[in-house]
């Protein structure tokens, strides 16, 4: 009688395994490079360790990113965010110890604030994501800007224990990084708040009709997403001694986060994806800088491949999808 | 009938969007333990009345009672609390996530503040085992990866999930086959000896006769007609329809005024169609019908363009014609009015003329005057819009402020300006109200009699048979039935629906 069977095999889910083919791909090329140039040093699990350190504050600020993208949001003020978060930390500290707690805190609250202000533009009043963080952006850079001189300080070499500092071998900053991503799981697959980010990226009429606060809930990604930015902003004081106005800018944090959650295979309009796929985009990004730097290839050209990447890695991903749903 | 409380009452509900009074004074209520039919045409109120029970909307007037208490929603969520839950008609699953997620979506069960995903698929499997074991869905199954059959039974276990105790179903059959049409009619059977209240919302006599206790007819915003005992279906229609159905659509075509083949499909295909033949005469209506997904839409844009044929011969006027772009197709002489008319057919913040001259000017190349293409002038476009007798203060103002049965008309406009041979319609009377629907069929059959080819798509039945000249059924991407005019209702969804072979 029933003829339809509603038991439909799933489709092979080619875009959830790409990010890891992407990665095996990047060490795969990276081996054989170091193997083809005999520099094999290149290769020991110090290598392995120093290249992932390479990309800790990428990696911080993309964690916090990958939540404003999942809820279908974005955030073009970490950068500035990072710099603003360095120069009032190495300010506030200015080389003394005892002052190491209160900065970290005052950082925190000012991330917090940021994100709260990034929140309710958003979600009060309807401003798009785009336009409301890249205006908080300029007010922060101009802030920066206008107050620079007054605050120029460095942090103590107490506080330098976070981007240079080892435990059992490995590096503390590399340890923080490993814990937050643990941490973003966690709350991304295991938590209702995490279950909701996905149902107001995904669909927020939906998410709504379901009873879900959908305010809150993006508020909420901004405040964790302006968090890390702050925590980036922190580490790179460690690790450079005193913070600069132009330090996140200059690792262009905005457009690199929002790059490796993209090529990690979260949507830019949210609601699928997760924080593996960005772990893979930022190992990739920092693996690409280290097969260049094997190769010996110029840093323009260096930029040229890894805009090159981005592109072909997201049309990838749409081709695949589109296939799928065909 | 009853002497407690009704478990819901809407009373003289009012509600107004801009250009459109959808709700006027409508009352409404259904007990526990009864099915309380909602009929009426599309347009005429039924989603507006149930979005407001459920809080989606807020009405202008008239209040909704709980169980006794008067309430206002001001959240789904409160509707939600207070035991209302609604299947609508556009599912709201999300297509990303799991079943499970997706019938526990904001209520997740936890343990220790963590999601307990066993609990969760273990619940959603003994809510979707209500359904029989033949149509198991295994609950981490990705929504997407389900059809569409599947999708709306898992709307309907999350409806149960939530313990409502009123359920409303929008239509809920109209994409499920006769088995599972069964198995959905025998769950609103328990669901109502358990003490739910049921609002069924369709157009389909068959399933009031089957399934309800009261009928409510809605007509523009009103309610036409009550009964409390389930009447003859004609009284059902004729209430729905408000008219004689011998004026609301226009005359057919007599055999004459059928002239030469104009679109020709001969065993085309693509990655959605497989092995479509068929002509289409000038003078002639076509109407398509079919289950959604059947592959209807897929062949109005593969011949359109969009999403080209990949093999088969297809011919316009006797010349080769696969395009493989819309460009190409309109320069031959297609038009496509799409199904979706806010998101595909119009610039909502652009004036009547400009959106009438829309085609016009993407054709006229860089050289022509934007006020006087080859094809028509802004003037002329004017003159063109007043024929169609589209109402608007002044054909300057924003295309957004119109209602939809004068959007569709100055879509119709921008079409005629190309003097098209052939015009595809998909779901041409949308959202249109029911005596804009009648000025729209006229208009169909007044472009037929001058010589153009119509193929109309559409989901609403009793349309199809009305308009149509011939009618052919599509499944799976195939041609599976044609009729000729007078076919029945019943006739045609077996074809739809494959519970019975039907010779073509």
């Amino acid at each position: 009688m029933n003829k339809a069977t509603l038991l439909r095999r799933p489709a092979w889910r080619m875009e959830q395994c790409a990010p890891a083919l992407l990665l095996g791909l990047a060490v795969l090329i990276y081996v054989a490079i170091a193997l083809s140039l005999g520099l094999t040093r290149f290769l020991t699990p110090e290598a392995t360790v120093s290249i992932l350190n390479r990309s800790v504050a990428l990696g911080i600020t993309a964690v916090g990113q990958t939540f404003t993208i999942l809820v279908g949001s974005i955030d073009l003020s970490v950068a500035h965010l990072i710099s603003a978060s360095a120069v009032v930390s190495s300010a506030i500290m200015n080389g003394d110890p005892a002052m190491m707690v209160p900065a970290v805190v005052a950082v925190l609250v000012m991330g917090a604030v940021v994100g709260t202000l990034n929140g309710l533009l958003i979600t009060r009043l309807d401003v798009n994501p785009l336009i409301a963080t890249l205006g908080m952006a300029l007010i922060i850079q101009g802030c920066l800007a206008s107050f620079y001189g007054r605050f120029d300080g460095s942090v103590p070499d107490a506080f330098q224990y976070f981007a240079y500092g080892e435990v059992l071998g490995l590096p503390v900053s590399l340890i923080v990084l490993a814990l937050l991503v643990l941490g973003a799981w966690i709350v991304l697959r295991f938590t209702r708040f995490g279950s909701n980010i996905y149902s107001v990226g995904g669909n927020r009429d939906t998410a709504r009709a379901a009873g879900i606060n959908t305010t809150r809930v993006v508020m909420a990604s901004h405040i964790i997403c302006s968090l890390c930015a702050a925590l980036a902003g922190l580490y790179l004081a460690s690790r450079l001694k005193s913070g600069s106005p132009w330090i996140g800018t200059e690792g262009a944090y905005d457009l690199e986060s929002i790059a490796v959650v993209v090529i990690g295979g979260t949507i830019l309009s949210g609601g699928k994806g997760g924080i593996w796929g960005t772990v893979a985009g930022v190992i990739i990004f920092s693996l690409i800088d280290s097969i260049f730097n094997l190769a010996g290839i110029d840093a323009f050209a260096k930029q040229v491949m890894r805009g090159i990447i981005i592109v072909a890695a997201v049309a990838f991903y749409a081709v695949r999808s589109k296939r799928i749903v065909a | 009938m009853n002497t407690k409380h009704p478990a819901i009452e809407m009373r003289g509900i009012t509600k107004s969007f801009p250009g459109v009074k959808a709700l006027k004074n409508v009352s409404f209520s259904a007990h526990c333990g009864e099915v309380h039919a909602l009929a009426g045409e599309n347009g005429a109120g039924k989603s507006t009345l149930m979005k407001i029970l459920s809080g989606i909307y807020r009405p202008d007037g008239g209040s909704v009672v709980v169980n006794g208490e008067e309430r206002h929603f001001t959240h789904p969520l409160a509707a939600i609390r207070a035991g209302i839950a609604v299947i609508y008609q556009e599912f709201s699953l999300l297509p990303e996530r799991t079943v499970a997620q997706n019938i526990f979506l904001g209520r997740e069960p936890t343990r220790r503040g963590l999601i307990d995903h066993k609990a969760m698929n273990d619940e959603a499997r003994r809510a979707l085992a209500l359904f029989g074991s033949a149509h198991r869905i295994e609950p981490s199954t990705v929504v997407a990866d389900l059809d569409v059959a599947s999708q709306q039974l898992v709307e309907i276990a999350k409806a149960v999930s939530l313990e409502a105790k009123v359920i409303v179903m929008d239509e809920p059959t109209a994409a499920l086959n006769e088995a599972e049409c069964e198995v959905l009619f025998g769950l609103v059977d328990t669901l109502k000896k358990s003490g739910v209240a049921i609002v069924y919302i369709t157009h389909r006599m068959p399933e009031i006769t089957r399934l309800a206790n009261r009928v409510t007819v809605l007509k523009d915003g009103e309610v036409a007609v009550r009964f409390d005992h389930v009447p003859e279906p004609e009284a059902i229609v004729r209430a729905m329809v408000g008219r004689d159905l011998g004026d609301f659509y226009a005359e057919p075509a007599a055999p004459q005024e059928i002239g030469d083949v104009v679109l020709s499909v001969h065993n085309a295909g693509n990655e959605r169609l497989k092995n479509v033949s068929f002509e289409l005469r000038a003078g002639e209506i076509v109407g398509f019908s079919g289950l959604q997904g059947a592959g209807r839409v897929a062949l109005a844009q593969a011949i359109f363009g969009l999403s080209p044929f990949t093999e088969g011969e297809i011919t316009l006027s006797g010349k080769p014609a696969r395009f493989t772009s819309p460009r190409e197709a309109i320069r031959a002489g297609v038009g496509l009015l799409p199904g979706d008319r806010k998101a595909e057919a119009l610039v909502l913040m652009q004036s009547v003329v400009d959106n009438g001259m829309l085609t016009s000017r993407a054709l006229s190349g860089l050289s022509g005057n934007a006020n006087a293409t080859p094809f028509v002038s802004a003037e002329a476009m004017e003159k063109l819009l007043r024929e169609l007798d589209v109402r608007a203060g002044s054909f300057a103002q924003d295309i957004k402020a119109l209602s939809g049965g004068n959007q569709q008309k100055a879509i119709v406009a921008r079409w005629l300006a190309l003097a098209p041979r052939l015009l595809i319609f998909i779901e041409p009377t949308r959202g249109i109200d029911v005596n804009a629907k009648a000025g729209i069929y006229h208009l169909m059959r007044d472009l037929a009699r001058k010589g153009t080819a119509i193929m109309m798509v559409s989901s609403d039945l009793p349309e199809v048979l009305g308009v149509s000249d011939r009618v052919l059924v599509m499944r799976n991407g195939e041609l599976v039935a044609a009729f000729s005019r007078g076919a029945s209702e019943a006739d045609v969804m077996l074809a739809a629906t494959g519970e019975e072979a039907v010779a073509a």
